[in-house]
């Protein structure tokens, strides 16, 4: 029953995903000198794209029907929407430390 | 009637309207979607003590990224060895299959050697804790060693997994018609390997 698609190049998405990777080190390289929030979005970038290449070639996503996508991206939506509902909180925790830390260094002097 | 019956009996079995494959493949998709979730709460969670943090380390300064970017290397490497297993399966090439889930078993089992030697080293040497760290945060352990045994878990779990259908398969009864078996336990693997790509990012680079 499995494999009714023709089979993909998977010798090429396994080059792709080794060229991916290298990228990513490369990037978090310090001695490259990159900014932080350009960092960031670069490797995040690069990851999404080595995840979704395991999910629509070696996990054949691409070759399915719609239904089985849309289970798979559930918990992407899912997780997007917890991570931007725990942002206020990560703003008023970031907030809270940089209290106490001016704090401690009041204390201090 | 009984034909139409018949017919419909078997549609059910394997042709519904969400999978063209078999109810097993279903299964395990809403399982790993279940499962992708896990993990995608234990990152955002990772996220919020790591912005809540004023001192949280850099990781690259304290795990390095040349054993995890190797450990990379071999989960995806244990990936394409796992769809050439499912292709052998598929046209009936029984030395291919053995072979091929064989290797898919080493990368993994590999894997986990690196990650026992890694925690050692980290716990032995460093002197990362679960509850202590000495370089900051002691989050910093507590989110590491949670987000990597969750996965290391699930890696020990996929190479008994793929043990057992090695030996259930080594006989050829896993060829062609029966390869749905393997393409699902596929799934499986390729999930852990998907999840090790967001990990080594979350955990290990940024």
């Amino acid at each position: 029953m499995a494999e009714q698609h023709s089979e993909p190049n998977y010798g090429g998405v396994w080059w792709w995903l080794l060229v991916l990777t290298i990228a990513e080190v490369l990037v978090a390289m310090p001695w490259l000198g990159i900014a932080h929030m350009p960092k960031v979005i670069l490797l995040v970038g690069l990851a999404l794209s080595k995840a979704s290449l395991v999910a629509l070639y070696f996990m054949h996503l691409r070759f399915e029907r719609g239904t089985l996508l849309v289970i798979a991206s559930t918990p992407l939506i899912i997780c997007a929407f917890l991570l931007f509902m725990l942002m206020p909180d990560q703003g008023g925790m970031e907030r809270t430390s940089e209290i106490r830390a001016e704090k401690a260094q009041s204390s201090g002097h | 009637m009984s034909e139409a019956v018949a017919t419909h009996t078997a549609a059910e079995a394997y042709e519904t309207p969400l999978t063209p494959e078999s109810w097993g493949k279903l299964g395990m998709w809403i399982f790993l979607a279940g499962d992708a979730m896990s993990f995608g709460t234990l990152l955002a969670a990772y996220g919020a003590a790591r912005f809540g943090s004023g001192d949280w380390p850099v990781p690259a300064n304290i795990l390095g990224v040349g054993l995890s970017g190797f450990m990379t290397f071999l989960l995806i490497c244990s990936s394409v060895a796992m769809v050439w297993g499912l292709s052998a399966a598929v046209h009936r090439d029984l030395a291919g299959y053995r072979k091929w889930i064989g290797l898919t078993i080493v990368g993994g089992v590999l894997f986990l050697c690196l990650q026992a030697y890694e925690w050692n080293e980290f716990i032995f040497h460093k002197g990362l804790g679960f509850s202590s760290n000495p370089y900051g945060a002691p989050l910093f352990g507590t989110t590491f060693f949670i987000i990597t045994g969750f996965h290391g878990m699930h890696v020990t779990g996929g190479v008994i997994y793929l043990l057992c259908i090695l030996i259930k398969g080594w006989n050829g009864s896993l060829l062609g018609d029966n390869a749905y078996i393997v393409e699902i336990t596929g799934l499986y693997w390729h999930f852990v390997d998907l999840v090790w790509i967001m990990v080594f990012t979350f955990i290990y680079l940024l």
